[in-house]
């Protein structure tokens, strides 16, 4: 196993003493099929105690260990050590508060998350004695996608709008929304559309591409993005021009 | 423990430095000036062509010469470029189901080509 | 939280989008043509003129020129916010101006023709 020696430099915090973040660079002995994440758990585990990240599951499920690698939204568990110079800087996430090291605030997205009910909302209440509710393979196809979402917010590290405009609800919480609209067996777009529909919602919007780019599991909020932007026009026009139809 | 979260702001007219792909979209953002402007040369153009014959050919006077040139050539840049992006992006923002699958997206964005390539060499044999 | 009335101008921009991707290369190359001299037929006043005098080239001729301004006019307010500007409704107001003027000017000389 070939050994590599890697400088990285670790974007530190520390709220109660530090007024702004400083880089602090380690020499980590890597193996050549590390992953980033192990190079912070290399420095964690024997370099420097104070050191501060979220992860889990070390194998892009979670969406724990989101942060800037080398200027890029990545999960530090997914971003092979091959793939890099000698010199990897680490910092969080682009866009979300610094809480401490590379740990991020991420209580604005977990709130506009919740806020576009991304949860089934059955059409009509259905006894269970009345039996499942069935769905065929294409119908199912049409969002399985964006279930593979694992909130990991790189999509928002990514998303120059949400930089700019922090009331934008943002990539993963519209596409979401967009999962659940599409579903066959959800009733809820209406209360959905509220929401999404809105100024701070899917219109702050411009198709920067850059969420898709970045997403680890390969969803595509961009295009589901540019979904809901069609069918609420489709629906702009339908309310506007056409009020005799069906509200 | 009292927190005190750091906020790292967003340089307002200079962010789109920081990534290549921040940089590929406000390329085609800026395509818009230019196929703008070009609408607004075309509404003129209009205009002289409803005043008769001389008030067309003043405009086509207008037009030569080293400004024009280099205006018609710029938004023929900017033009294909935005004509690329825009096709380019179209099976993300419109997906076509069939049956189970979805049509691949390298189809639609092909089709997307083929009928531009038509329609620019009607327009070309008709127009030159 | 209310529904946002973008979909007035997010819908002549994608359309517009649309058309100009498919035609604005051809028309402006012809026009760097007729700039260069070369004179090609589009260009010519007898030419141009008998298609903008049938009411399916006015048709044609009027899809273009306006969904190609109100492409321009959204899209370019998007783009001058990215550059810092942050006068929305200012630039809003200037550019969907712009594109208004110039759907009425097209539509009048079209109909004088």
């Amino acid at each position: 196993m070939s050994e590599r020696q890697i400088q990285l430099e670790v974007l530190r915090y520390n709220p109660e003493t530090d007024s702004e973040p400083r880089f602090q660079t380690y020499t980590v002995p890597c193996l050549n099929e590390w992953v980033v994440l192990d190079a912070l758990n290399y420095v964690k585990d024997n370099l420097d105690t104070t050191v501060s990240y979220r992860w889990s599951c070390h194998m892009a499920v979670c969406g724990s260990c989101g942060m800037m690698i080398n200027g890029e939204p990545k999960l530090a568990c997914k971003a092979f050590i091959h793939e890099y110079p000698d010199k990897i800087r680490v910092e969080p996430m682009m866009h979300f508060p610094i809480e401490r090291d590379l740990v991020t605030v991420a209580e604005d997205f977990i709130t506009k998350f919740a806020s576009v009910k991304p949860y089934l909302i059955p059409k009509e209440d259905k006894p269970v004695s009345a039996g499942e509710f069935k769905q065929s393979p294409a119908e199912l196809m049409k969002f399985k996608q964006y279930t593979l979402c694992i909130n990991c917010m790189l999509c928002y590290a990514a998303c120059p709008q949400y930089g700019l405009v922090p009331e934008f609800l943002g990539p993963a919480a519209i596409s979401m929304a967009h999962r659940y609209n599409q579903d066959s067996r959800d009733g809820g777009r209406d209360q959905r559309q509220e929401v999404i529909a809105s100024h701070e919602g899917v219109w702050e919007c411009s198709f920067v591409g850059a969420c898709s780019e970045v997403c680890p599991k390969h969803v595509d909020p961009a295009g589901a993005l540019q979904q809901v932007k069609v069918a609420s026009t489709v629906d702009w026009y339908k309310e506007h021009l056409m009020p005799w139809g069906k509200k | 423990m009292s927190r005190k979260p750091y906020i790292r702001e967003i340089p307002k007219t200079s962010w789109f430095f920081r990534q290549p792909r921040y940089m590929r979209y406000m390329a085609r953002e800026v395509t818009s000036f230019f196929i703008g402007a070009f609408s607004i040369l075309l509404v003129v153009a209009l205009k002289r062509l409803s005043q008769g014959p001389e008030a067309f050919q003043g405009f086509l006077d207008a037009l030569r010469g080293p400004w024009g040139v280099l205006f018609c050539l710029a938004t023929l840049v900017a033009a294909v470029y935005h004509s690329t992006s825009w096709f380019n992006v179209t099976p993300q923002a419109m997906p076509i189901q069939r049956g189970e699958e979805f049509v691949p997206g390298k189809m639609i964005v092909g089709a997307h080509y083929a009928v531009w390539a038509v329609v620019s060499l009607i327009v070309l044999f008709m127009g030159i | 939280m209310s529904k946002s009335n973008k979909p007035i101008v997010w819908g002549p921009f994608a359309a517009g989008g649309t058309v100009t991707a498919f035609i604005t290369p051809i028309l402006a190359l012809l026009a760097l043509f007729a700039a260069m001299r070369f004179s090609p037929s589009l260009f010519t006043y007898e030419h141009i003129h008998a298609f903008a005098a049938h009411w399916l080239g006015k048709l044609i001729i009027f899809g273009i020129i306006t969904l190609s301004l109100w492409h321009a006019a959204h899209r370019f307010r998007i783009t001058l916010f990215d550059f810092g500007v942050r006068a929305d409704l200012v630039v809003a107001t200037i550019l969907y101006m712009i594109a208004a003027i110039g759907t009425v000017s097209a539509l009048f000389s079209l109909l004088s023709i």
